[in-house]
C-alpha cells in the first residue's frame, strides 16, 4: 500500500496558502516537524521562537487574541510536559484558537524517554476547553487541520511525520468526534488510535478469516469523547472491549473508554493495551511496540483471553502488507 | 479632569498624579483593614507607577466598563458565550489606542483602586471586592476590571503581551502595548525567554514597567533568589532600559517617551515597599500579604486612616 513522504509538510503549504491569518511558530525543530516548506513558502508568516516553549505558548496566545491563528510546531513532549502550565493558563483557560501540533507521539521515536510522549493525551485531557485529535495515517494528517479549523477553542494534535502510510481513502477525511468504523461484529469491540490502528487492522483481517467478528472502531478525536457510535459499540460487545493505543494506559484512550463504560453502566471486561505505566527508552519502533505490548501479537493475546480460547493464529500468519498497510513506514534516525 | 489642561500645566498634572497615588494607598489600606488582610505593600510600592501609567503614559480611550462591575459570567468556553474580559475598563480596541496588560495580579486591589481614582470604575465598586460571585477577586483574572489576560501564574503575561505586540506590529498598528510587572517575576525563566523573543523580533511597541520593590513572597529578593543587577541583565538581553525613582511621577512619565528604535522598553521603577505606611516597616522582611496578628495591630493601622 501507499506510503506518503512528509504528508504534513506538503499539506501545510497547500492548506495555509489562502489563509493569511495562519502563522507557524516553531521552537528550533522546524524541519523535524515538517514546517520548513511553510517557512520557505511564506517566510513572513513563520516565527522562530527558539528553544523556549513556555514563552512560545504565551506568544501564541497573544497572537490568537489578535485574530491570528498560530500553528505551534514542536515535539509533543515539549508542548504537554514542558509548557503544561502555559498551555493550561495562557491558552486553555481563555479558550483561544491556538493549534498545538505535537510530533513524535508515544514510541514513534527512538529518542528515548525525554522525546517519547507517552502522557500527552492524558495531560491535554485534563485541560478544560482543549480538543484532542490524533492522526493514524496520511489521510488523517492531510485532513486534521480542516477538523481543527472548524473548532473555536484550542486544539492539540498528535501528528505523524516522515514516511506515513495511507490506511484510509483520501476521500474519507478525519471527522470531528466521529469514530471510523473499520469492521463490524458482535464478539468483541476494539477501539484503536494512532499508529496502533495499523496493527489492529492486521489482526482483525486475520480473525475475520477464522469467522471471529470484531467491531473495530478507529478513534481520531480523543476529546471530546462523546460519539454515540462509540457508546453503542461498547454496549454491543458480547465478550468484552479492547483498547489499543500508543500511550500510557493511564489517561489516554483506555481511560476514556473505562470512564464511559463505568458511567453508562456497561458491564463486561475491558482490556487496555498500551504502555503500562512505565517509561519507555530509546530503540526502534517495532522493538518498542513488541516490548510494551502495542503490536498485533499483544492484541491477538488479548483477543484470545477474552474469547476464552486460542485463536490459532500465529503472528507469522498475520498479513505483512494489508491492502493499504505497510510496515515499512518509520522515522529515520537522522531525522531526530 | 481635562487632560489638555493637565498637559499644559506641568505642575498641575504632577500634583494630580501624586494625589491619585496617595488616594490609591489610602483606599487599599481601607480595604485591607475591612478584609482583615490584603496585599497592602504592593499599593505602597506601585501607587505612583499605576497612577502615572493611567494618567500620563498610556493612550487609552474612555472606559467601556460599567461603573458598578458586572458579576462573574463564567470562564471562557464553548458553552459560555457570556464570558468577558476586564479590558473594557481600559477603553476601546483600535489601531491607534494603547493596550494594558497587568501581570502580577496579586496587585489586583491596587489596580481596582487605581481605576476608581482615575474615574474608570465607580467609587463603590470595592463593595464587591473579594465577594463570592464578583469579578473583583483577591487575585485577579482576565474577567477582573482592568485585566485582559489570566496572569496569576507569574511570568506568563509578558509572553502574551509579546504575542499581542507582534500581532500589532504585523498589522501596522501605531498603538503600544504596556505591561506592568513586579521584579519577583524576573525569577521565572519564562520572563527571560520573553525578553529574548521581544528583542529578537524588535518589538519597540512593547513597554514594560516593573515595580522593583525588592520583595517577593518569602522576603527580600536578594535573599530568596537574586535578580540584580536587573538593569544590566536586561540590557545584555538587548532591551532598552530606564531606571527611575518609582515614586517620582515626572521621571516615571519621562521614561515612557524615550523610544529606542527596534528595542522593547523596560522601565525599572525602584520603589519602597513601605512608602506612605511607615508602620509596616517593623514587619520586615515580610510584606507579601499583610494579615493583622492582633486587634491591637489592626487598630494601629485603622488609626492611620483617622490621622489623615
Amino acid at each position: 500500500m501507499e506510503v506518503i513522504a512528509r504528508p504534513h509538510a506538503k499539506n501545510l503549504v497547500r492548506w495555509a496558502k489562502d489563509r493569511p491569518e495562519v502563522l507557524v511558530l516553531s521552537a528550533d525543530l522546524t524541519s523535524s516537524c515538517e514546517a520548513n516548506d511553510f517557512r520557505d513558502a511564506y517566510p513572513e508568516r513563520f516565527f522562530s521562537l527558539g528553544l523556549a516553549e513556555q514563552n512560545m505558548m504565551g506568544f501564541a496566545a497573544g497572537l490568537a487574541r489578535e485574530g491570528f491563528i498560530p500553528l505551534v510546531h514542536t515535539f509533543a513532549v515539549f508542548i504537554c510536559r514542558r509548557a503544561f502550565d502555559q498551555v493550561a493558563m495562557s491558552i486553555g483557560y481563555s479558550n483561544l484558537k491556538v493549534r498545538l501540533l505535537g510530533f513524535l507521539p508515544g514510541i514513534t521515536t527512538p529518542g528515548g524517554a525525554t522525546h517519547q510522549a507517552i502522557d500527552d493525551v492524558g495531560l491535554m485531557r485534563l485541560i478544560p476547553n482543549m480538543n484532542i485529535l490524533e492522526c493514524a495515517d496520511a489521510t488523517e494528517v492531510e485532513s486534521v487541520l480542516d477538523v481543527a479549523q472548524a473548532l473555536e477553542g484550542p486544539v492539540y494534535m498528535r501528528m505523524l511525520r516522515g514516511d506515513v502510510p495511507r490506511l484510509f481513502p483520501q476521500d474519507e477525511p478525519m471527522r470531528f468526534n466521529r469514530a471510523r468504523v473499520i469492521s463490524e461484529g458482535y464478539d468483541l469491540t476494539l477501539l484503536s488510535s494512532g499508529i496502533c490502528t495499523e496493527e489492529a487492522l492486521r489482526v482483525t483481517c486475520a480473525l475475520r478469516q477464522r469467522d471471529i467478528h470484531i467491531n473495530h472502531l478507529h478513534i481520531s478525536t480523543l476529546k471530546p469523547f462523546s460519539d454515540p457510535n462509540v457508546l453503542n459499540a461498547l454496549k454491543a460487545a458480547r465478550k468484552g472491549v479492547v483498547t489499543l493505543e500508543n500511550h500510557n494506559v493511564i489517561g489516554g484512550l483506555g481511560s476514556a473508554v473505562a470512564e464511559l463504560m463505568a458511567e453508562a453502566g456497561i458491564r463486561g471486561p475491558l482490556v487496555r493495551l498500551g504502555i503500562k505505566d512505565q517509561y519507555a527508552h530509546g530503540a526502534s519502533r517495532p522493538y518498542l511496540m513488541r516490548k510494551f505490548g502495542l503490536d498485533a501479537a499483544a492484541l491477538l493475546e488479548a483477543v484470545s483471553g477474552l474469547l476464552g480460547r486460542g485463536v490459532r493464529i500465529r503472528t507469522e500468519d498475520l498479513p505483512q502488507d494489508l491492502p493499504g498497510v505497510s510496515s515499512k513506514a518509520s522515522i529515520k534516525a537522522e531525522d531526530l | 479632569m481635562d487632560s489638555a489642561t493637565v498637559k499644559d500645566n506641568r505642575e498641575e498634572w504632577k500634583k494630580e498624579c501624586e494625589r491619585v497615588a496617595t488616594a490609591i494607598r489610602r483606599r487599599v489600606l481601607q480595604y485591607t483593614i475591612r478584609n482583615n488582610g490584603g496585599y497592602l505593600s504592593q499599593a505602597c510600592s506601585s501607587a505612583e507607577i499605576l497612577a502615572t501609567l493611567y494618567m500620563r503614559v498610556m493612550n487609552l480611550g474612555p472606559s467601556l466598563g460599567p461603573r458598578v462591575p458586572r458579576p462573574f459570567a463564567g470562564v471562557p468556553g464553548r458553552e459560555n458565550p457570556n464570558a468577558f474580559t476586564g479590558a473594557e475598563y481600559n477603553g476601546p480596541r483600535g489601531a491607534h489606542w494603547d493596550r494594558f496588560i497587568f501581570s502580577p495580579v496579586h496587585y489586583a486591589l491596587v489596580l481596582y483602586a487605581t481605576l476608581i481614582e482615575v474615574g474608570r470604575l465607580g467609587p463603590d465598586a470595592l463593595d464587591h471586592f473579594n465577594q463570592d460571585g464578583s469579578t473583583l477577586e483577591l487575585i485577579g483574572a482576565e474577567h477582573s476590571p482592568g485585566h485582559e489576560v489570566t496572569a496569576g501564574s507569574l511570568g506568563q503575561a509578558v509572553s502574551q503581551a509579546g504575542g499581542i505586540a507582534l500581532a500589532r506590529k504585523l498589522r501596522g498598528d501605531s498603538g503600544r502595548v504596556w505591561v506592568f510587572m513586579s521584579d519577583g517575576e524576573f525569577q521565572e525563566g519564562q520572563v527571560w525567554e520573553a525578553v529574548a523573543a521581544s528583542t529578537h523580533y524588535r518589538l519597540s511597541n512593547l513597554g514594560v514597567y516593573v515595580d522593583v520593590n525588592g520583595q517577593c513572597c518569602d522576603g527580600k529578593i536578594q535573599d530568596v533568589m537574586a535578580t540584580e543587577p536587573l538593569g544590566d541583565r536586561l540590557r545584555s538581553f538587548g532591551a532598552s532600559v530606564r531606571e527611575v525613582d518609582g515614586h517620582d511621577v515626572e521621571k516615571l512619565a519621562q521614561a515612557a517617551t524615550v523610544e529606542e528604535k527596534d528595542k522593547p522598553l523596560v522601565v525599572l521603577a525602584r520603589t519602597d515597599p513601605c512608602r506612605g505606611i511607615e508602620l509596616m516597616r517593623k514587619r520586615a522582611p515580610f510584606f507579601h500579604y499583610i494579615r493583622f496578628k492582633s486587634d491591637d495591630e489592626r487598630l494601629e493601622y485603622e488609626a492611620l486612616l483617622k490621622n489623615e
